[in-house]
This record gives structure tokens, C-alpha cells and sequence, in this order.
């Protein structure tokens, strides 16, 4: 039972965190259609500036300025890079996108080398908050857990409740009305980008020093933040929520309880063959969870797409 | 998001009918043969230029690029479909004719080696109808979303199935497994070269023959507008998925020489950097023609094996370069040598070599002292400590002394300057070039 709880908690960091990503990429998409590979590169970004920030001035100081660069980072990339290559189409969009993730994974390995960087979980957040059952939860997972929760809180605000927020939702449906009333579209769209940047900036702020920040963490989570949007829904934010939190839970459990395949086979009356050295279908028993918590996602991804293409809370095929 | 997609005429890249690759499609069935009689030629002839073994190894990886990206531009030059997982159909078309080369030595069945490709190929083609059963219904992100998914699945699983995909360390074989064939046993590396050639020539041929079916045909209608191709009477996802188990097909023959000519298949032929690479090299050459990603394997493969031996930072070059094409010759490579076509049929595209020498020459070296700086930086900052000395351009100078940054930053600037300065001429000249009549 204790164990629940302390997986619960673990798997609400982890599918926080891949909120914070995958809520700007989905606001991006639902705005341009176009799906942002290099989503993934701007929050290894953030790591990167926060790192060298808090060298200079403290975590705190590279909380809040490293997003700020990110911010600025993706709204050049829309002015000067994306709103170029629109006019040629959106697969040409999305392949610009990902040779963009190509060049900032090497450019950070220009700066900062091929290396883990010793960026670490800043010291007044450094001590165990409480204790289930001898299994200690640190502070600094509380700390992201709040981060997380309050640019929720913030967004969902901002995006429903103020006028900014109205002329953003008006001009992902109607562009060209919202431009005749007098708004710039193409700023709107350019602060959206950069906002969503930003977060994935904030994200690799906070994750940076529990997951490791090296060149490859782009890559580690480049496609699951696509997997969690497209079984939430393109387009749709609290898709993203509901996707982002079932991935969190469903691989954190599948890591922690080792449920072998064969107890499975075994339990719907399938016996384990007796020469298992040579039997074709050897991985198949020998298989456990742990193994294939990476790939649940996935799994689980081409089944919604196969059986409900347009995600669990998307209102149309995309 | 697929209506917005194919509807927008400007959307996409491929569909301005001023491009002779439309004009050509337009045209009758024949086909003509010369271009086809020259490579088949040139590729008898290139190992008696280019004689020793690493030459060799460089062309065969890059006639098995070549095939791949074909393959690849099956679907997103042809049919509009973007996949992020297509490594996936050639390796494991790969990996299943590996498993066919070691059954073959254990149990000595008489296989000729020239065939396996063959295997590797329907292999791959079965795998294709499975994945494009469910894949194909729609283009744009989706497909691209399905194809991405898959790929990192059967990825992943590579490490998990050991049975078959051998874990971390892959599996490999012995093409020499005995059975010689008409004398041949495949122990040179020369007559591994001219297997690869044959299946290239032989795949090549059989693409552009499929670009120009009835389905082949179809596929371009569907990308440009599946509504439009619907009302005619074609299903759009029919065409779709014939044009993907095709494309399945020839990766996997792609993979099938790969096996032979390498002899190993590990995790790295399935993952998502082999399917991006592919991406590159076939958006490098030029999506819009067929003869596009032959040039951009070609290109890449030069940049991938010689330009790495010089410098580490290769794949950052790489990289820019990928982005300069997307954003300003999103026709790739295949492109900007077609757009030259109307001037040479005007006769004028002689007045265009001055401005031309003019204009790119000084831009290369402008870029070619950018380089010079990057590297500096690079081995500035990343030297071992005291270990001052840098060689660069066949120069070897310290790279912690004034004097080189000087040099390469005024190169820098002049260079890009001057290009900066005669560009207007050049874009002249250009517009010049391409109107008919007046002038000279």
C-alpha cells in the first residue's frame, strides 16, 4: 500500500514534467499545425543556461533567467527560421524542425562538451521532506511537483480568463477575423512560440539536475513527448494533462513491480516450454516489466492511434 | 490538418507546374534510356578510378544510401507521406537475410548469395503491408506520428528479442558461407562492389518504372489533392499503402546488400538517427525529382566519410548546411541544379559564369574562414591543456596566439563581404538569364 502511494508521487513528478513539455508543444501545434521536433532540444536548453547561470549567480537566478533566454531562443527560431519556411508547406516545417533538433544537439556538445554537467539540486532544497513506509521523498520532487502545478494553474488562467488569452484562442481559430480587428497575428503567434519554449525551458531547468544534464537528454525525451501528445489529442491541453500523468504512472509501475511475462502465460494456462535455450519464442518468457516500461508508451500509442485516431480528448483526425 | 496540407497550392514543394519535373511526368510513357546506359557504365568504371579498398567501401555505402533514399522518396517525394521510422523496413530486411546467410552455413542449403537481397526485400515488403495496414489511412502528421511510433518500438524491442535482433551486439554473418557463385565466392571486396551495383541498377530502374504506373502516377495525385483523387474513383489510402509496401520492398533490399556488405546489423540500422539520417540525405538531394536523392546520398555519404576524417565538428556543418537547404532551396540539391534548365534552353546560361565566379567564390572563402573560426574556438576551448599547436588547411599554427584570429575573422569578413557586394549583379545577371529574347 505504502508503495502505491510512493510510486503514485514518483509517477506524478515524472508525468508532470512531461506536461511542462508537452503543453507548449501542443499549444504550438494547435496554433501553426506544425509539430516542433526541436520542443525536446529548447528544454535540454534550459538545462544547459541554467547550469551555467547557477555557476555564476545561484539556481534561483537560473530558474528564472534561463527560461527567459529559451523564451527569446524560440521566438527568433519562429521569426527568423519557422514563419520563412511556412510559406513552402508543413512537411518542409517539420523537417526544419528537426534538423534544428540535429544542430542544437551539436552545438550544445560544441559549448559544453560530450559530458554530464554537475548540475545539481541546489542545497536548500536538498533534504528529505517526508518518509512513507522508509522510502524518503526528497523536497526538490515537491518543489517540482508545485512548479508544475502552478504554470498549470497559470496557463489555464491566462488562456481562459484574460483578454490576452481570448485574442490567442480567437487567433489559433480564426486568424485572418483576428488580424481584421487590429491584432497582430504573426507577434501573437511569435509570443506563443516563445511561451512554449519557455516552458520546455522551465522544464529542463527543474529536471536538469534529477535527470542528468548531458547532450543526449533531448533525445531520451524527444519522442515520448510526442507520444504523450498525440494520445492526449493534438491540439488539446488538458489531453496533454491526462496523457502526461497515465505515461508517468503506467512506466513508473511497470519499473518497480517485476512482473515477468511467463507468471502471465503461466496464469492464463499456458505452460512454459521445457527446452527453452532453443524455443523461438524464448524472449517472450524471459520478458518483465521492468524491460518494457520504456516501451509502453509507444504500445500504447499506436493502439489509441489504431482504435481512436484522434487521441483520447482530440476533437479531430488530424 | 491533412485537408489544410494537400489543399494549399503553395504548400507544396513539389507541385509548381513550371518544374520539369512536372512537365516530364506529364509526358508520354517512353522512357529514355541514355542517362540509365550512362551510370550503368560509370558504375562499371568507377573501381578502376577509384582503386584502392576504402574507396571502394565508401562507393558501396553509398550505392546502398542511394537505393535506401530512393526508397524513402518513394513516400515523401512521391506520395507525400513523411516517415521518422523508415530505418526500421531496412534493417529489418537486413537482419532477416542475415538470419537466411547463417541458416544457410549452418545447414548448407544451396542459396546463391546474389538472391538474398531478394529475401531481404519481400521481408521488408511483408513488414510494410502489416505497418501500412493501419499506417497509410491518412498523410501529414499522423502518418508521420504512426511511423515515428513504430520505429521506436521495434527499436526498442531489438534489445528485448534477443532471439532474433541479438540484443546489444546485433548478429552477424559470413557471406563467403561456401557455395561459390559461377566461381564467385564474395571473399573481394571488388565483387561485393558489383553485386551491390547490379541491385543497384536493377532497383533503380524498377522505381522509376513504378514512379511511372498507374499507382505511381496515382500517389502524386493523392499527395496533391486526395479529395480530388477520391471523386475520380481512386482510394486514396489504397494508393497510399501500395506506394508504402513498395518503398518497404526496396528498403529492404537496401538492407539485404547491407548485411552482405558489412556482415553485422546491431540496433543502430533500426533507430530513429538512422531513419533521420535517411530524412537528410533524401531533403539534401531534392525531394521533388527522382534523380534528387541519388545526389543527396552521394553528397552526404563524401560529407559523412571524408569531411569526418578532418574535423570533428562535421555533423554540425552537416546540420547547418541540412537548415540553409530547408530554408532557402527547399528543392534540395536536385533543385538548384534544375532551376538552371530554363537558361540553358534560352542559350544564356553562359552570361551567367562571371557573375557567378564572381559572387561564390569570395562567399566560399568567407565560409570557408567561418570554418577556420569555429574550429579555433573548438579547439580552444576543448585542446587538451598545452596543447596549443592546430593544424588547418595544411597549416599548423597556435591556436592561442592573436595573429590566426585575425587572419581568419578579416577572411571571414572580407569574404562574405565582397559576395555581400556583388550578390545584386549576380541576381541580375540571374533574372537576365531567364527571360527570353532582348539582350544578348
Amino acid at each position: 500500500m505504502e508503495l502505491i502511494l510512493v510510486n503514485l508521487i514518483d509517477g506524478l513528478v515524472t508525468g508532470l514534467l512531461l506536461f511542462m513539455l508537452s503543453a507548449g508543444l501542443t499549444l504550438i501545434f494547435s496554433m501553426m499545425g506544425v509539430l516542433n521536433f526541436a520542443h525536446a532540444s529548447f528544454y535540454m536548453l534550459g538545462a544547459y543556461f541554467a547550469y551555467s547561470i547557477s555557476l555564476a549567480v545561484g539556481f534561483w537566478m537560473g530558474l528564472l533567467i534561463a527560461p527567459l533566454i529559451v523564451g527569446l531562443l524560440g521566438a527568433g527560431v519562429e521569426r527568423y527560421g519557422l514563419r520563412r519556411v511556412h510559406q513552402y508547406g508543413h512537411v518542409p516545417e517539420l523537417i526544419f524542425t528537426f534538423g534544428l533538433a540535429l544542430l542544437i544537439e551539436e552545438l550544445v556538445q560544441f559549448i559544453w562538451g560530450k559530458n554530464q554537467m554537475p548540475y545539481d539540486v541546489p542545497d536548500v532544497l536538498n533534504f528529505t521532506a517526508f518518509a512513507i513506509a522508509g522510502n524518503s521523498i526528497p523536497a526538490y520532487k515537491i518543489f517540482m511537483i508545485f512548479i508544475s502545478v502552478s504554470i498549470f494553474i497559470g496557463l489555464l488562467y491566462i488562456l481562459t480568463k484574460t483578454r490576452v488569452g481570448m485574442i490567442i484562442q480567437a487567433a489559433l481559430s480564426y486568424p485572418r477575423t483576428v488580424e481584421a480587428l487590429g491584432h497582430n497575428v504573426p507577434l501573437i503567434f511569435m509570443g506563443v512560440f516563445g511561451v512554449g519554449t519557455a516552458l520546455a525551458g522551465v522544464a529542463g531547468v527543474i529536471a536538469g539536475p534529477v535527470l542528468g544534464t548531458f547532450p543526449g537528454m533531448a533525445f531520451v525525451l524527444g519522442s515520448i513527448v510526442f507520444v504523450t501528445i498525440v494520445i492526449g489529442g493534438l491540439g488539446s491541453l488538458w489531453g496533454a494533462l491526462v496523457a502526461s500523468l497515465l505515461i508517468g504512472w503506467i512506466t513508473t509501475f511497470a519499473k518497480s513491480y517485476n512482473i515477468a511475462m511467463s507468471d502471465i502465460l503461466n496464469g492464463i494456462g499456458i505452460s512454459t516450454p521445457e527446452n527453452m535455450s532453443e524455443h523461438p519464442l524464448r524472449d517472450l518468457w524471459t520478458v518483465t516489466s521492468p524491460q518494457i516500461a520504456d516501451i509502453l508508451p509507444y504500445i500504447l500509442m499506436v493502439l489509441i492511434l489504431i482504435f481512436r485516431p484522434a487521441g483520447l480528448f482530440g476533437k479531430r483526425e488530424s | 490538418m491533412t485537408d489544410e496540407m494537400t489543399k494549399d497550392p503553395k504548400g507544396q514543394i513539389t507541385t509548381d507546374p513550371s518544374k520539369p519535373a512536372q512537365r516530364m511526368r506529364a509526358g508520354s510513357m517512353t522512357i529514355t534510356l541514355g542517362p540509365w546506359i550512362i551510370a550503368g557504365i560509370a558504375l562499371m568504371l568507377m573501381p578502376f578510378i577509384f582503386t584502392s579498398n576504402s574507396a571502394l567501401t565508401i562507393m558501396n555505402q553509398m550505392w546502398i544510401t542511394v537505393i535506401f533514399a530512393l526508397a524513402y522518396n518513394m513516400l515523401l517525394g512521391q506520395g507525400g507521406m513523411l516517415s521518422f521510422g523508415h530505418a526500421v523496413y531496412m534493417g529489418l530486411g537486413g537482419f532477416f537475410c542475415m538470419h537466411i546467410m547463417n541458416y544457410v552455413e549452418d545447414y548448407g542449403v544451396a542459396f546463391p548469395l546474389p538472391l538474398l537481397p531478394l529475401f531481404g526485400g519481400l521481408f521488408g515488403m511483408g513488414f510494410a503491408m502489416l505497418i501500412g495496414s493501419f499506417s497509410t489511412s491518412g498523410a501529414g502528421t499522423r502518418f508521420a506520428m504512426i511511423s515515428l511510433g513504430v520505429g521506436e518500438l521495434i527499436a526498442a524491442c531489438s534489445v528485448i528479442i534477443v532471439a532474433f535482433f541479438g540484443g546489444e551486439e546485433g548478429i552477424s554473418g559470413d557471406r563467403t558461407y561456401g557455395l561459390p557463385f559461377f566461381g564467385v565466392e564474395f571473399l573481394k571486396q571488388i565483387e561485393v562492389y558489383y553485386l551491390i551495383s547490379f541491385w543497384l541498377m536493377l532497383s533503380a530502374a524498377l522505381m522509376y518504372l513504378f514512379s511511372r504506373t498507374p499507382v505511381g502516377r496515382m500517389a502524386n495525385a493523392v499527395r496533391d489533392n486526395p479529395e480530388r483523387a477520391q471523386f475520380l474513383g481512386y482510394s486514396a489510402r489504397w494508393v497510399r499503402f501500395y506506394s508504402f509496401c513498395a518503398s518497404g520492398f526496396f528498403c529492404g533490399i537496401a538492407g539485404g546488400l547491407f548485411a552482405i556488405s558489412y556482415e553485422i546489423l546491431t540496433e543502430e540500422n533500426l533507430n530513429a538517427a538512422s531513419s533521420g539520417v535517411i530524412l537528410l540525405v533524401t531533403f539534401l538531394g531534392g525531394v521533388g525529382f527522382f534523380f534528387g536523392p541519388i545526389i543527396g546520398a552521394i553528397a552526404f555519404t563524401l560529407l559523412q566519410t571524408v569531411l569526418s576524417l578532418q574535423t570533428e565538428l562535421w555533423s554540425i556543418y552537416a546540420g547547418a548546411l541540412f537548415l540553409a537547404t530547408v530554408m532557402f532551396f527547399p528543392g534540395g540539391l536536385a533543385g538548384l541544379l534544375m532551376m538552371h534548365v530554363p537558361a540553358i534552353k534560352l542559350g544564356k546560361a553562359s552570361g551567367l559564369i562571371m557573375p557567378y565566379i564572381k559572387t561564390l567564390i569570395p562567399a566560399a572563402i568567407g565560409v570557408l574562414g567561418l570554418c577556420a573560426l569555429i574550429e579555433m574556438t573548438f579547439h580552444y576551448r576543448h585542446g587538451a591543456t598545452g596543447d596549443h599547436e592546430m593544424t588547418l588547411f595544411w597549416t599548423t599554427f597556435d591556436s592561442h596566439s592573436i595573429l590566426p584570429w585575425l587572419v581568419a575573422g578579416l577572411i571571414t569578413v572580407v569574404g562574405i563581404g565582397i559576395a555581400k557586394v556583388t550578390a545584386p549583379s549576380m541576381k541580375e545577371a540571374w533574372d537576365e538569364a531567364n527571360t527570353a529574347g532582348g539582350g544578348s
